[in-house]
């Protein structure tokens, strides 16, 4: 039996009755590596097999492919209880193989491939979700109880962190706040303006810009701009001190993450929160103000008496109120996300991505139950 | 060598005996990985070069570079294993960059290299779910994918236990003596300098210079340098440098 391949030669013949051997000859560096096939051929054609050796006088090169065929050989003799003889292998090979067989495969620790049934999937799947809503109702509990403390002024809590928090999320998103709420703003009146012009309406472009952004769009809006910047910021800064040990180090030292690394920034967020949709409300107002100006027949008075006519008081409120939620949210899920996070660099994007995802739905679901309340309510 | 004005280390010069184990030796920040890191191609030395069979690293063009790179492994601190791969992925990623090999040997490779370092059976693990000393070794498999001529390592011990650490040295050892390849190590483990090392450089972090080079059991022996003798000795040695407390 023979397998060749360009410059290099395997022949499997039989030696002495119940002896097989390999002659190995050419250079196998960079070359396809000798096919064990060829040796698994000649085993089961021989009835009898007691041992396998190999002649590689003519043996000029050899690479990794070449220690790995041996090594293929050396498993399939084992398999087959037949002795390997590589006393008439090179010296390299010799030692790698070895080394190779120094430690047995662990098969105790082998993956299963075989799927698991349908049925003990979605128990899986089902308890996985029970475990992580409890996960999020227990964070939440802990964040009221941190919070509480917080107010008795009992908690382990630096004011100089959630400043700094405050920061980061409310001055430096000014930029980036204002370009989207001032191009929502734009879309808003020009979307309204064409079905209006059809009416001669054109002046309630006004209306329809305010009272959509101080109810609905300014909170919403800051809230996922606020979940993509901070609540990602946020879940990927606790998770990378996750994977540093760094809130184990807290710990130890009977420090609270929750009240040291939680709660400032949940305090920021709320805190900061009002004054952000306030500012979104006012420049996304002045994203309609520039299409109803520019492009109707409103003077910049009438525009801005209808829009301070249009805007009540609890409807603002309804906004600002929204807004402090869903910054509440974006903490929310931002913390809970990185707390979360496993103890490498995939799980903490991984949390960063859950993060936002989370962050995002329940920006959105909550608009939804506020919408319903407010109805029902009548606000 | 330098970062940017701060200069690490100046006038180092050495060569590496083709299938030797040449140690990088000195205290904590006295530049050996950063020593490592020029010699791999990652940092520019400020003056001079590195040569590999005589020829200018930095002289070379990408592309010459690039196959250069191809004949050397590194095992970086801790492994450094792509966290979102598997084992077996970690192993093939250089493989499938470099060969058009098929997936059967590409399979046969990845066990192998994995039997080599006796994690054979944990190859559909990721890093996360394996000890440190595992990390080590699975990061030395991946470093041997490409049948390197050079292998480089950087702190290979450290974190690990004594026992785990010497066996890792007898590992570094049996993989020169088989595969025939140069083994370079920075590392500041006496244990392990003493096991491995056929040559070795001392880099000092107070003159910022290489202060002997030589096997070092004999730089123990005859060494005049008070310094060194201190290091090797692990502050045992009574001579007036010694003395003096570490600065770096």
């Amino acid at each position: 039996m023979t397998g060749t391949a360009s410059n290099v030669n395997l022949v499997v013949e039989q030696q002495s009755p119940g002896v097989l051997l390999i002659r190995l000859s050419g250079n196998y560096c960079d070359q396809i590596g000798p096919d064990v096939e060829v040796v698994w051929e000649a085993l089961s054609r021989v009835p009898v097999v007691e041992s396998l050796s190999f002649e590689s006088s003519g043996l000029t090169g050899w690479d990794s492919r070449f220690v790995a065929f041996v090594f293929k050989c050396a498993e399939l003799c084992r398999a087959r209880n037949v002795e390997l003889r590589h006393d008439g292998l090179p010296e390299g090979v010799r030692r790698l193989l070895r080394l190779a067989q120094a430690v047995p495969e662990r098969k105790d620790v082998l993956r299963s491939a075989v799927k698991a049934p349908f049925l003990e999937n979605m128990g899986k799947r089902a308890l996985k979700g029970w475990a992580g809503t409890t996960a999020m109702f227990t964070f939440l509990g802990e964040n009221v109880l941190a919070l509480g403390k917080l107010l008795r002024g009992r908690a382990q809590f630096r004011w100089a962190d959630a400043f700094l928090v405050m920061e980061q999320c409310g001055p430096q998103a000014l930029g980036i706040v204002a370009l989207i709420n001032f191009l929502v703003g734009l879309i808003l009146a020009f979307v309204g303006a064409v079905q209006l012009m059809k009416f001669g309406a054109s002046i309630y472009v006004a209306d329809l810009v305010a009272i959509a952004t101080v109810r609905e769009m300014g909170c919403i809006m800051t809230g996922i701009i606020l979940c993509g910047r901070t609540g990602a910021a946020f879940a990927a800064q606790l998770g990378t001190m996750k994977v540093n040990e760094e809130i184990n180090a807290l710990q130890t030292f009977g420090i609270s993450p929750i009240e040291f690394l939680v709660l400032p920034r949940m305090v920021a967020l709320l805190l900061v929160m009002p004054f952000l949709c306030a500012f979104a409300d006012f420049i996304s107002i002045a994203g309609g103000f520039f299409v109803s100006v520019g492009m109707l027949d409103v003077t910049p008075t009438e525009y801005l008496t209808r829009t301070v006519s249009a805007i009540q008081l609890k409807s603002f409120l309804l906004g600002i109120g929204k807004g402090c939620f869903f910054g509440f949210l974006v903490a929310y899920t931002g913390c809970l996300r990185g707390m979360q996070s496993g103890s490498s660099a995939a799980a903490v994007g991984e949390a960063t991505t859950r993060a936002v995802v989370t962050g995002i739905t329940a920006i959105v679901a909550s608009d939804g139950v506020f919408a319903v309340l407010t109805h029902v309510m009548g606000i | 060598m330098a970062y940017g004005s701060h200069v690490v280390m100046r006038e180092i010069s050495a060569r590496v005996k083709r299938g030797s184990v040449f140690v990088i030796m000195g205290n904590s920040g006295s530049g050996k990985s950063t020593l490592l890191r020029h010699m791999i191609g990652l940092l520019r030395p400020v003056q001079g070069d590195v040569f590999y069979d005589g020829r200018s690293f930095w002289g070379m063009d990408d592309e010459a570079r690039r196959v250069q790179s191809r004949k050397w492994g590194v095992l970086f601190q801790s492994g450094a294993l792509w966290s979102s791969m598997t084992l077996a992925e970690n192993i093939a990623l250089p493989l499938l960059e470099y060969t058009d090999w098929s997936a059967n040997d590409l399979n046969d490779i990845v066990r192998l290299k994995l039997a080599l370092v006796g994690l054979n059976g944990f190859e559909d693990y990721y890093p996360a779910e394996i000890s440190g000393g595992m990390r080590t070794r699975a990061g030395l498999a991946r470093a041997m994918a490409l049948d390197p001529e050079i292998l480089f390592f950087d702190e290979p011990s450290a974190g690990l236990d004594p026992l785990t650490s010497r066996n890792l040295d007898q590992l570094i050892l049996e993989l020169r003596d088989s595969l025939g390849a140069t083994v370079v190590v920075v590392t500041h483990e006496l244990a392990s300098i003493f096991m491995i090392a056929d040559d070795s450089i001392f880099l000092d972090a107070d003159t910022k210079t290489m202060r002997a080079q030589g096997n070092p059991k004999e730089l123990l022996k005859h060494s005049t340098d008070a310094k060194l003798k201190a290091f090797l000795t692990r502050g045992e040695f009574s001579g007036e440098a010694a003395a003096r407390p570490v600065t770096s």
